[in-house]
């Protein structure tokens, strides 16, 4: 468990200093606890884990990324307390939010991870190439460098976004800079992927609470993501499933079965075989999300969601250019079938060459 | 490869290309095997036209045949249930629509998931008795051999696959969906080799027959 | 020129080779219907007499020689051979229990045609030296002697001189010029003589130009039956000599199965050319003169009765409406067989399994199909128009001590001919 005792003010004080009630606290705590699928018992555990939390360090590396998963996370259009709680960690480094820049930013970088040693978070997003370091770097220090070097300290490793978590667009085929993704470099750190381009804002404050509270990551699926949030596919809990049960699809943008809102797979839609939050927790505070707005999922928290077959194509449909290939196996079957029937011909008529006449002194064999 | 993800994408991918490309070559090795062998030009007098009673025998083939109904029910319905089960969920099922669309441009209606998944359920069974009477059926038995079983597993493991893909039975489903796909191009692979060949040489076969008992004047 | 050898039986098999051959082994799905439509299965239920297995030996040539995976299986070793054993083990399949009476092919699902793969196959099993005795004999005893019964002229001449006594009537024997030249098989001459009888009545009736041919009057081909195509050929060969000397327009296949494709069908491909004149079956051409007026007969006959379709003649030649016709003309109480026309049962004798002794037990056997067939329709006379299916059947009936007569079609008729003063009797 990590240890913050050493911080300035709990986040409780924080939050009271800020203007949030007791009962406004305690309500977060509740919706916290039921998104992340915790019993009501544990409430008073979280609001009082919660009250002591101390702010930890958080340091926020990012590398080939678009910023979209900062804009993401901080996008609110009035104070809410999930940016409060933003507020109430000690983001120490962060290209686009800090003051600093230049070398008194990297100097800010190091202080923390010494001060805080073993004891700060790492936040990644974007890619990190290794197919030269030239391609992208901080104050001349490469991503995979500042990396490993950052996250030696550690307490613990977030990939957000896809691109951090699974390498993300820069990963996409013919991927030039040799992107990977933070798992592939990370090895000896816990690391909890929080894929989504961008994710959704609510995902990241979730697993930030359940860090504050228990001191370590959620429950995690096979590719390191928090099965509270990605545990279920968008198909199983996407509100046009009946659609796509009753085979009542769109078949275009535009046609009566998109304004009549059916299922949307005919027309790309990757929900089947996408495991995100977007069909529950929704976007823009539960606004709505790309299917209800009547585009099919992009599949963006799936690793190589963008070589994935194509936005527009359905889940069935091949990659490849299939009437290319058909084109190819037929010229080529023509040819390879004409030389092996020729062959068959050839030899049934070098028996018939080879024939010898069967007489009634030829019906039993030479002894 | 180290996710399911990465399996799905090979599997629609370059498998998928190895696996027509192999599928179609074969298909016309075979053709040519079977076509370019000929016939010997028959110098006796024909008593009926030889094509139209081939087509005609390519289509009444298709009929149960009353003796074969009554001596083997078994062998003659099951046969029937499980190729129209088949045939109805490869070509009715929205997505596979949607892959033969993409690689044969062409489109037609389908089916209500639910009732696919009932045929298909009825399929598997079906399939699943065939292999029993198969192992049990005293000349079934006697004739089948190991590519006889080889070819009941590859006919019904895209069935069984695609079932559980459907109910999302394994997880994640990019595993199962990726052996779904796997499955078939393995049917793929072993269909040009193998008696699979018949869904389509019976074409010539049930046209060689009615072509030469038309010529002698019998519709067979 | 050497003797048998599984070389000469592999090359016959090579030659053999053609595209519904091969198209009907790739189609072939182990699925057994073929085994319920043959009565060599049904009345014993062993597997082995399979219609589809009997072809094995062949099969694994096409296999093996005819398509690429099996050449590549052989190449690596993995390929079972056609051994001498096995042409050995599968002799009695090939012959003893297959009649080649094509029921199988009326029934396969995907199409196939194993009764004619089954007379291909034959091909390599004689070239390899694998063939019955009794089938052998009766092909040197056909080349050597002029008929697979050992049947010389002189022996025809004398029925013939015993029908002319009985009948006043003259059968022409060597005219040259005749419309139609007749054949004989010899289980006609030496057992059933009624229908040359019957000809030489019919014929005179409708004054048909008519004649014998004393140098070639064997109608049955024991090289179509033991699957010598170069036997056959010497055998057929030799009517179409005759025919052409005597330069008839038409040929008279007999009652008789095997006759009519060794004649009609098989002939014009075994010597190479089309005939120069016609062959028509004695039924068919019972039926034109029956339809044509010239047939005129008098009173029906009473009994319930059933036609046996030889299978030669009707699934495999083409025969189908004539034999009814020519019964409903003098019966009045004619039934079918449930299972009749081309989907009727084999006798069981047919395809030279009637020549070959060691295949006696299993056809009388299998007879029990036939049986079954006319204890369920319960009549009182049996009508064919096969003197092979004649005897099987009277063997048959012998064997499960059944009280039935059976009788030749023709002769049926020849006994309802009106008899009237024809204006050009001599």
């Amino acid at each position: 468990m990590a240890d913050f005792t050493n911080y300035h003010k709990t986040l409780g004080e924080s939050l009271r200093q800020n203007g949030v009630s007791r009962r406004g606290f305690l309500k977060f705590c509740a919706a916290t606890a039921s998104m992340m699928a915790l019993p009501p018992s544990m409430v008073p555990a979280i609001a009082e884990a919660l009250e002591k939390a101390r702010r930890p360090s958080v340091i926020w590396l990012s590398f080939q990324e678009c910023t979209g998963c900062t804009e993401s996370l901080t996008r609110s259009h009035a104070p809410t307390v999930e940016n409060l709680i933003f507020e109430h960690i000690s983001l120490d480094y962060h290209h686009t939010l800090q003051a600093a820049a230049g070398e008194g930013a990297e100097a800010a970088r190091e202080a923390a991870m010494h001060e805080n040693h073993g004891n700060y978070l790492v936040v990644v997003d974007g890619s990190i190439p290794l197919g030269d370091p030239g391609y992208s770097t901080i104050a001349g220090i490469s991503n995979l460098d500042m990396l490993q070097e950052t996250v030696a300290g550690a307490a613990a490793v977030i990939a957000v976004g896809t691109c951090a978590a699974f390498g993300g667009l820069p990963h996409a085929d013919p991927n030039p800079t040799g992107a990977v993704s933070v798992s592939q470099i990370v090895k000896d750190k816990p690391v909890m992927n929080l894929p989504g381009c961008p994710p959704i804002p609510t995902v990241i404050s979730g697993v930030l609470a359940h860090f504050l509270t228990f001191g370590g990551l959620p429950e995690l699926d096979d590719l390191g993501r928090p099965m509270v949030f990605y545990g279920k596919s968008i198909h199983d809990r996407c509100y046009r499933r009946p659609f796509y049960d009753k085979g009542l699809f769109a078949e275009t943008f535009d046609d009566e079965g998109a304004r009549k809102g059916w299922c949307l797979y005919r027309l790309g839609c990757k929900g089947p075989m996408t495991y995100n939050a977007c069909a529950t927790v929704k976007w823009n505070q539960g606004t709505s999300w790309p299917v209800e707005s009547g585009h099919g999922c992009l599949g963006c928290s799936e690793p190589d969601f963008w070589d994935g077959g194509g936005f527009y194509n359905a889940i069935s449909i091949p990659d490849s250019d299939v009437a290319q290939n058909l084109g190819y196996g037929v010229a080529a079957g023509v040819a390879v079938g004409a030389a092996v029937g020729l062959l068959n011909r050839r030899k049934q008529a070098d028996a018939v060459e080879r024939h010898e006449t069967v007489t009634v002194d030829d019906l039993d064999k030479d002894s | 490869m180290n996710t399911a993800v990465d399996f799905l994408l090979w599997v629609k991918g370059p498998a998928f290309d190895v696996a027509l490309v192999v599928f179609i070559i074969g298909i016309f090795i075979r053709l040519f095997e079977i076509l370019l062998l000929g016939r010997r030009p028959d110098l006796a007098e024909a008593k009926g036209s030889e094509f139209s009673s081939g087509m005609r025998t390519v289509f009444t083939r298709t009929l149960p045949e009353r003796g074969s109904l009554k001596r083997s029910p078994f062998t003659v319905i099951g046969g029937y249930i499980w190729h129209i089960g088949f045939l109805i969920v490869l070509f009715f099922f929205i997505p596979h629509i949607e892959l033969l669309h993409a690689t044969l441009g062409i489109k037609w209606p389908g089916l209500s998931n639910h009732l696919v998944d009932a045929v298909a359920v009825i399929t598997l069974v079906t399939l699943l008795a065939m292999l029993i009477d198969r192992l049990t059926h005293p000349v079934k038995r006697f004739l089948s051999g190991p590519e006889d079983y080889l070819v009941w597993l590859v006919t019904f493991l895209p069935l069984l696959t695609g079932y559980l893909a459907y109910h999302r039975l394994i997880d994640p489903y990019a595993l199962v969906l990726g052996l779904h796909i796997l499955s078939v191009e393995l049917l793929m692979l072993v269909f040009p080799f193998t008696k699979l060949m018949h869904a389509i040489t019976f074409l010539l076969a049930r046209w060689y027959n009615g072509a030469m008992a038309g010529r002698r004047g019998v519709q067979s | 020129m050497s003797g048998a050898t599984l070389q000469r039986g592999l090359n016959a098999l090579r030659e053999q080779m053609d595209a519904p051959t091969a198209a009907f082994f790739s189609s072939c799905v182990n699925c057994g219907l073929c085994a319920e439509a043959c009565l060599f299965y049904t009345e014993t239920g062993d597997p082995k007499y399979t219609p589809i297995n009997k072809l094995e030996p062949m099969r694994r040539v096409w296999e093996q020689e005819f398509t690429l995976w099996g050449k590549l299986k052989a190449a690596l070793g993995l390929a079972k051979p056609l051994t001498n054993a096995l042409l050995e083990e599968w002799e009695p399949l090939v012959y003893d229990a297959c009649s080649l009476c094509g029921r199988c092919s009326m029934v396969c699902p995907v199409g196939n045609d194993i009764a004619f793969m089954i007379r291909k196959a034959r091909e390599g099993f004689v070239a390899a030296g694998y063939a019955p005795e009794g089938m052998k004999g009766a092909s040197r005893r056909a080349i050597e002697i002029g008929s697979p019964m050992g049947v010389k002229y002189p022996a025809l001449a004398a029925q013939i001189g015993h029908i002319e006594a009985d009948t006043g009537l003259t059968i022409p024997v060597d005219v040259e010029g005749a419309d139609y030249m007749a054949l004989l098989s010899s289980m006609e001459i030496m057992n059933f003589p009624e229908y040359i009888q019957a000809l030489a009545r019919i014929f005179k009736q409708a004054d048909l130009s008519w004649t014998l041919s004393s140098e070639a009057f064997e109608a049955t081909n024991s090289g179509i039956q033991i699957g010598s195509s170069d036997i056959a050929k010497e055998l057929v060969g030799r009517v179409v000599k005759a025919a052409e000397k005597l330069k008839v327009k038409h040929v008279i296949s007999p009652e008789c199965g095997h006759a009519y494709l060794a004649i009609r069908w098989e002939g014009p491909n075994l010597i190479g050319r089309p005939f120069p004149f016609r062959v028509v079956h004695i039924l068919e051409l019972l039926d034109q003169l029956r339809a044509s007026g010239r047939l005129k007969t008098e009173g029906l006959e009473e009994s319930r009765l059933t036609f046996h379709d030889p299978c030669q003649i009707v699934r495999k030649g083409g025969v189908l409406d004539e034999p009814r016709n020519l019964l409903k003309q003098v019966s009045k109480n004619f039934v079918e067989m449930s299972d009749h026309r081309e989907m009727n049962w084999c006798c069981g004798g047919g395809g030279g399994v009637s020549a070959n002794e060691r295949a006696d037990e299993l056809r009388l056997k299998v007879f029990a199909r036939k049986k079954s067939q006319l204890d369920e329709l319960k009549v009182d006379t049996l009508v064919t128009a096969c003197a092979n299916c004649r005897l099987m059947l009277e063997d048959g009936l012998e064997e499960y001590r059944m009280e039935l007569p059976v009788v030749g079609l023709t002769e049926m008729l020849a006994e309802h001919l009106v008899e009237e003063a024809n204006a050009n009797v001599e």
